[in-house]
């Protein structure tokens, strides 16, 4: 409630300085005779933009500064056994806290905790008038300073453009620090695991037994990657298998075929695919397909574990068949009607002109959405979790269970936030590998795509 | 004479041509229907997976969000219920005193034997259930946390002490399983869930009305539990989804506009800006599992926000949902017809004023509809989720989005790996049913805004 009250104030005041400025622009105008560079609006906006962010850096400062003097004050009282052990001092500081806040606590406190707390409540008093203080007089001056700058010569469009300019420079840099977060976070860790592991036996490994990290450094286990790159890639290898016939076959007869009525039923039904969230999918192959494949492998003869690599490929290959078929699908519309109208004047059936004109002229970019495609694929993380067994070992039978890169991602971060040990750190060590791999098949698949593009355009 | 024979000659040549053509017909039209029928039929198997997919998780989902309820008159006797008045705060007792007296109290409730008045309750309707030494295997029938309910009630009104009331509680997880027949009543004794009496009893119980399938409300307005699976609900999880959904849209949703509004208008076409296009286009394609890891190396590692924060879990889905955003955004700026810029420019608006007046009003429905996207696909991931911890139990509704969390995707992974297989196996699939009812609301909302507002130009 209090926050809002205090919004409430803020936007009043603001709204307050941009009439008082709108208005002044006016004034000085009809005074001066002048005709103003900008309209009244944007000198009232100018005015907001001194009145706000002063004080806005203000309140920022102080936010990030009050805990640590806070926790320094509330230990200048503590006496230096409780400050040697970490969990009394957590928990006494938090009774301080309790006891400032007027809530109390249970229990008779000790002299120091009720020094410390006055103590507390009286500094915590004085930062808050203070910070009042500070920002009203950053507030007021900051609007005094831009109000002298108002005449009728003054640029204020000018400034106010600048000023989103650069909130819209800042919004574009920050997809960009992501990518540089992601590099910096995930090599910086995987560097780490590096100093545990010789990145030769990570690499080349083919035994993956990462053990438990409380066994202590003398039990290191094997970090293998190869077991776990061979399952992701059988999985990847099958899900094509099953999403790019379907796929491009589908994309085929929507773009070449299909009545715009058919198209506009068929084609959001398709999509409808792409919107579930994978974890349905993952249910769905481990509570549904599994069972089903491992009764019908029974059935033939087969030996199908109900979670292999089989049951998660297929169900990751129908999670991508909307991929691959939309994909395709705007490919193949940008083929230019004159090669159809070409083939067709020549006397070829419809067919013939999709299997020797449209899908060669198509290739490169269907390609690039095949890698696209792949690149999803071997990213994908809950269908194999729940589906593909969780086996790290090599095997050539797709109807065990494998592991995958993201399964043992997910296995070895989850619940563990002890960021020293070896068998966490591989985590970000099989991230790196991931985004490596995804990142050399999105960018060869992106630009063949832009290639493919600007050849029709 | 030359002259015809050439022509002559010309004229059967052209006509065996003919021929040729004439007798390949058949195979290539044969060739023709094939090929069409093909894609066709990719289509169909396609829309046929989304119905197995839907029809699967319907038939196991529907069925759960009906419960079996015991309907008891419960007497609260006060022989046994025995407890003190609630105690009321004494001037000069802090508030912590006197929360903790309250709790003590609360505790001395719960302890009262409310399996007693359960027993009691049902001996009514089978006399044979009134044995003192059946107390256990009675109060089995009813799920664990009866006991809280009935206190809760007295918690409430203590005057219900001594008076009879009809309860309606929730029957034990593995009497709804037998009653619905997901177990094989054949199976041997000691692979059953329940006692050979709590079969019959179960049974008489539901002949006589006493159990009634109910609406499972539960689901919706209880917290997630490990003693008591009957009552383990979503309300926790569905809370945090959307503290993350209200974090990505308030985050995401701005910064993607405005970064796609710079890309679009402001930034000069150089190898920079081609390279941040190239990188935005690479991290839209980056698997969701390496935005975990950089929320867990940045956000918990680096920052020390806490864990399995909802908070975090916004963060990192903002991260993730930015580039569908910022492509989203691009596309419908670019579907503004270059004229209305123009015709702003010509008469004298500045570059920003074109865009912010005229631009961009056209282009908002565009936005939107790429934004609701991105949202829902954020409310459905999963992977990330689990690297911040959100894979912890959690049986309280966050308060703030620093509290811990649940979220409803995570909550459906937790669900699938219950030890009690054959209720959680319905549970998931009834979590599912509501995760993708928000998820097809959010598109179908999605694809309104599209035909309400698209504009053709």
């Amino acid at each position: 409630m209090n926050t809002f009250i205090t919004l409430a104030i803020v936007l009043i005041a603001l709204s307050f300085v941009y009439t008082w400025g709108a208005a002044a622009s006016r004034r000085v105008a009809s005074q001066t005779g002048e005709k103003l560079h900008s309209r009244p609006p944007y000198y009232g906006l100018y005015l907001v933009l001194w009145c706000a962010i002063p004080a806005a850096i203000i309140f920022i400062v102080y936010s990030l500064i009050t805990p640590t003097i806070e926790t320094v004050i509330i230990q200048s009282y503590f006496p230096q056994e409780v400050l040697n052990d970490a969990a009394e001092l957590a928990n006494q500081t938090r009774q301080v806290e309790s006891i400032a806040g007027g809530f109390g606590m249970f229990g008779e406190p000790a002299p120091y905790q009720v020094q410390a707390a006055a103590a507390l409540k009286n500094v915590e008093w004085i930062g808050k008038m203070a910070l009042v203080a500070l920002i009203a007089v950053a507030a007021v001056a900051g609007t005094l300073v831009a109000r002298t700058r108002i005449s009728p010569e003054f640029r204020a469009r000018n400034r106010i453009e600048t000023a989103i300019e650069m909130l819209l420079i800042t919004c574009s840099a920050i997809a960009v620090l992501t990518t540089v977060g992601i590099v910096l976070s995930v090599l910086g860790e995987a560097v780490r695991f590096f100093t545990f592991v010789n990145p030769i036996d990570f690499f080349l490994g083919t035994s993956w037994n990462p053990r438990f990290s409380t066994t202590g450094h003398g039990g290191q286990g094997d970090f293998g990657l190869l077991p776990l790159l061979w399952g992701t890639l059988m999985i990847t290898i099958i899900a094509m298998i099953v999403a790019v016939p379907i796929g491009l076959m589908a994309a085929v007869y929507l773009s070449e075929y299909a009545g715009p009525k058919f198209r506009f039923v068929a084609k959001p039904m398709l999509e409808v695919l792409a919107g579930i969230p994978t974890i349905v999918y993952g249910i769905f192959a481990a509570f549904t397909v599994g069972p089903f494949l491992s009764t019908m492998g029974d059935a033939v003869g087969l030996d199908i574990n109900a979670t292999s690599a089989f049951t998660a490929g297929i169900v990751m290959g129908i999670m991508i068949i909307p991929f691959v078929s939309s994909l395709s699908d705007d490919i193949i519309s940008q083929v230019p009607q004159s090669l159809r109208d070409g083939s067709y004047g020549l006397g070829a059936t419809r067919s013939e002109t999709i299997r020797r004109v449209i899908l060669p002229a198509a290739l490169p970019g269907i390609v690039g959405a095949f890698l696209l495609a792949v690149s999803r694929a071997i990213g994908e993380t809950m269908i194999v979790v729940l589906a593909a067994g969780n086996s790290p070992v090599l095997t050539a039978n797709p109807f065990e269970a494998v592991s995958t890169v993201t399964v043992t991602i997910v296995n070895q971060l989850t619940g563990d936030t002890d960021f020293a040990s070896p068998q966490s750190l591989v985590a970000f060590a099989l991230g790196l590998t991931l985004f490596v791999i995804t990142l050399c098949l999105n960018v060869v698949a992106i630009y063949i795509v832009r290639k493919y593009r600007e050849q029709y355009e | 004479m030359a002259t015809t024979t050439t022509a002559t000659e010309a004229m059967s040549e052209k006509k065996s041509n003919r021929d040729l053509v004439q007798a390949k017909l058949a195979k290539r039209h044969r060739s023709e229907t094939t090929f069409r029928a093909v894609g066709l039929g990719a289509i169909l198997i396609g829309i046929a997976l989304v119905f197995v997919l839907f029809g699967s998780i319907l038939y196991k989902g529907v069925p759960a969000f009906w419960q079996a309820t015991l309907h008891l008159e419960i007497n609260f006797d006060p022989e046994v219920i025995d407890i003190d008045p609630r105690p009321v705060q004494q001037p000069g007792q802090s508030a912590a005193e006197h929360l903790d007296n309250v709790n003590a109290w609360i505790r001395g409730l719960r302890r009262a034997r409310f399996d007693r008045l359960v027993q009691s309750a049902i001996a009514a309707e089978i006399p044979a259930a009134g044995d003192p030494s059946e107390t256990r295997n009675v109060y089995g029938l009813v799920n664990a946390n009866a006991r809280y309910e009935l206190a809760a009630l007295v918690e409430a009104d203590p005057s219900i002490i001594g008076t009879t009331v009809p309860v309606a509680l929730v029957a034990n997880e593995n009497v709804d399983t037998w009653l619905k027949g997901n177990i094989d009543r054949d199976l041997p004794q000691r692979m059953q869930q329940l006692s050979p009496e709590q079969q019959e009893w179960a049974d008489a119980l539901y002949d006589r009305g006493v159990i009634e399938m109910n609406f499972a409300s539960s689901i919706f307005t209880n917290v997630d539990s490990r003693s008591s699976g009957a009552t383990a609900g979503l309300l926790g999880a569905m809370v945090g989804s959307v503290m993350m959904m209200l974090i990505v849209m308030t985050v995401a949703v701005p910064v993607g506009v405005m970064a796609a509004i710079y890309l679009e208008e402001f930034a000069p076409k150089n190898r920079l800006t081609d390279l941040i296009e190239v990188n935005i286009n690479n991290l839209a394609a980056v698997p969701s599992i390496v935005f975990g890891l950089l929320g867990a190396a940045v956000f918990i590692n680096f920052l020390g926000l806490p864990l399995s924060a909802p908070l975090v879990g916004g963060l990192v889905l903002s991260l993730m949902t930015l580039p569908t955003v910022i492509i989203a955004s691009r596309a419908a700026l670019r579907a503004v017809p270059p004229s209305i810029r123009q015709a702003a420019l010509g008469i004298g608006a500045s570059p920003t004023q074109a865009m912010f007046h005229h631009t961009l009003p056209l282009a908002v429905p565009g936005m939107l509809t790429g934004a609701i996207i991105g949202v829902a696909q954020a409310l459905g991931e999963t992977a990330p989720l689990l690297l911040i911890g959100m894979n912890a139990f959690v049986a309280s509704v966050p308060s703030t989005p620093l509290d811990q969390a649940s979220a409803l995707p995570v909550q459906i992974y937790l669900w699938q790996g219950n030890e009690n297989r054959n209720f959680f196996e319905s549970r998931t699939a009834a979590a599912i049913l509501v995760l993708l009812g928000v998820m097809i609301t959010l598109n179908a909302l999605a694809i309104l805004m599209r035909h309400r507002f698209e504009r053709r130009w």
